[in-house]
């Protein structure tokens, strides 16, 4: 993809992700920062890429450790922050009708 | 339908060769990568209410899930194996952490989860340097195309910035360092050269042939490291939320700035998305303390505490309440508002409270919460203890809900908090926090305020005047304590 259609993209996610989390009632912020810590690790993604790709070029070596090492990394985040995410937001809950 | 379906899934996944040759991009994997950043959009939506919010967190899972088997099926994969692995004990380690967790412990978690996405960034972006022919971005001659060096600058440098701010922030809730702000001696002008020199030297790393800017790339990397330890320890415990959510914002860009080296829609979204959250999270944070974001950052809140106007108070004079008196008068009352602060999470008062409370209620006594947007280490941390207590969250009310409600209350029950109920915010224009907005909690009846001993005041270090009122009881005591000791006297 060209720069000026990722750049668009990108200017255009500023805007959703401005209307989305203003609508977020402040009694979810903290499950907010956790899931957004979880999403945010869709950078795994990257490590992936350079897990993957082994040893095709001089640095391909060194880079494939750095992809593990940062799939670890982005693995603990993923896992740690969904988890953590729904055993907060099992806790919300309303009052008991009588 | 199934056709359809089928037909995408073999389009899908017919054509792994091509896009891991790079050449041509299979257009599915576009569009698998616009899903999970639609799902990662909805799953933040979802947390606009408590019931659609557990919802909204399955599709970031499945948002997340989508991603990941897209990246594994489109690209030749030399290692399965270990990837496998490194998924696993990530997982493991992730999972368990989550699990065993005490929520009072939150802020120190999500700092401590920040500080992994830096570096997984730094990581990414050091790979990508590496080995750049994996990652698409060289061009015909074989160097590194100029927009990726710049995205690649930024984004290692980013994610170092939130990896050494994170550790530090990380030490400071945890209490492994002091919350005291450290102030190094002209640190303005430090701060100032070192991003100068980042961004400088991303220009000149830009720029450079490929060959020579190995010497740039690793300065500019430590350099990072340098700056993000140097911009939190300044910073003062009290201001622990705006640098939470400030890092929070950080680690969205950062993980943006990798979605544009490798054109990953998933990751551009995804970064956008977290990064103006964080960023909208800092700007309620210091809006709650009335400070300008640039004076947080400045650091120092906090520290130059001297007994300016204090000194001369600390003698008034001011009533000690019991245990005993609190639940009497609590049990005459028509209403009680309790307003926890972070007192109440170091005490890990939240279940005896809401014991409390619920005692109260079968007294036939209406029970609210009033939480302020800067009560606790992070923002909503008091919701999630008070949610863990099992308190309804209907009870459970924002500064401006039920400020106004304080006029009528009969008791204003104020639980390890100080600096939101001080009145110094509305009427003394010397007060460093003057213009906070704050809980009129001077306006209540009867206020019961539990504090360990009259000796201390708030992290902004400013006395109170509702200690002194005619109405006020302090009920000198550990938070926890004081509270069971009320259940016991109901």
């Amino acid at each position: 993809m060209d720069f000026i259609s990722i750049l668009s993209i990108f200017v255009m996610a500023c805007f959703v992700g401005y209307y989305v989390v203003w609508s977020v009632t402040p009694a979810l912020h903290t499950p907010l920062m956790a899931v957004t810590n979880a999403i945010s690790s869709v950078i795994i993604v990257g490590a992936l890429i350079a897990a993957a790709a082994g040893s095709q070029a001089d640095g391909g070596q060194t880079a494939k450790w750095l992809g593990l090492v940062g799939v670890v990394l982005a693995s603990v985040n993923i896992f740690g922050g969904f988890a953590v995410t729904e055993r907060m937001l099992a806790m919300y809950k309303k009052k008991e009708r009588k | 339908m199934r056709a359809l379906l089928g037909g995408a899934a073999a389009l899908f996944f017919a054509t792994p060769a091509m896009a891991a040759s790079g050449e041509a991009v299979n257009p599915w994997v576009a569009v698998a990568y616009l899903v999970s950043g639609v799902l990662f959009i909805l799953a933040l939506r979802g947390l606009s209410s408590p019931e659609s919010s557990r919802r909204g967190n399955r599709f970031g899972m499945i948002g997340m899930l989508i991603a990941v088997v897209t990246t594994l099926v489109t690209h030749d994969i030399a290692s399965l194996p270990e990837i496998g692995v490194a998924i696993a004990i990530g997982g493991a380690i992730g999972f368990v952490i989550a699990r065993r967790i005490p929520m009072t412990d939150m802020p120190q978690l999500v700092a401590a989860f920040h500080s992994l996405v830096g570096m997984a960034a730094v990581l990414v972006g050091i790979a990508a340097y590496l080995n750049p022919g994996a990652f698409n971005i060289l061009d015909a001659a074989g160097e590194i195309l100029v927009v990726s060096r710049i995205e690649l600058g930024l984004g290692v440098a980013i994610g170092a910035i939130t990896f050494s701010g994170s550790v530090i922030a990380f030490l400071k809730l945890n209490g492994n360092m002091s919350g005291a702000p450290i102030m190094l001696p002209g640190r303005h002008v430090i701060n100032l050269g070192v991003l100068a020199g980042i961004i400088g030297l991303t220009a000149y790393f830009a720029v450079l042939p490929t060959v020579e800017t190995a010497m740039v790339f690793w300065i500019i990397v430590a350099l990072a490291f340098v700056i993000g330890f140097l911009l939190i320890i300044p910073i003062g415990g009290a201001d622990m939320p705006v640098v939470v959510s400030m890092l929070n914002s950080y680690s969205g860009w950062a993980a943006a700035a990798m979605g544009f080296t490798l054109g990953n829609t998933a990751m551009i979204i995804t970064g956008a998305l977290v990064g103006s959250s964080g960023a909208i999270l800092s700007y309620i944070m210091c809006k709650a303390m009335n400070r300008s974001f640039i004076s947080v950052i400045a650091g120092g809140f906090g520290a130059d505490s001297g007994p300016s106007e204090g000194a001369e108070k600390i003698d008034r004079p001011w009533k000690r309440g019991s245990a005993e008196d609190a639940a009497y008068m609590m049990k005459q009352a028509e209403n009680v508002i309790i307003v926890p602060g972070y007192g109440m999470a170091v005490a890990q008062a939240q279940h005896a409270l809401r014991e409390m409370g619920d005692m109260l209620k079968e007294e036939g006594v209406s029970v609210k919460y009033a939480i302020h947007p800067v009560a606790g280490r992070m923002p909503g941390h008091m919701n999630v203890l008070l949610a863990e207590a099992n308190v309804p969250y209907d009870e459970v009310f924002e500064l401006e809900d039920i400020n106004s409600e304080f006029a009528q209350a009969d008791v204003a029950f104020v639980i390890g908090a100080n600096d939101v109920v001080n009145p110094a915010a509305k009427t003394d224009k010397g007060s460093p926090i003057y213009g906070m907005p704050v809980f009129d909690v001077d306006k209540a009846k009867t206020i019961f305020f539990i504090k360990r001993s009259m000796g201390g005041v708030g992290y902004a270090g400013v006395d109170n005047e509702v200690f002194y009122m005619d109405q006020t009881m302090m009920l000198l005591s550990d938070a926890k304590k004081m509270c069971e000791d009320i259940v016991k006297s109901l």
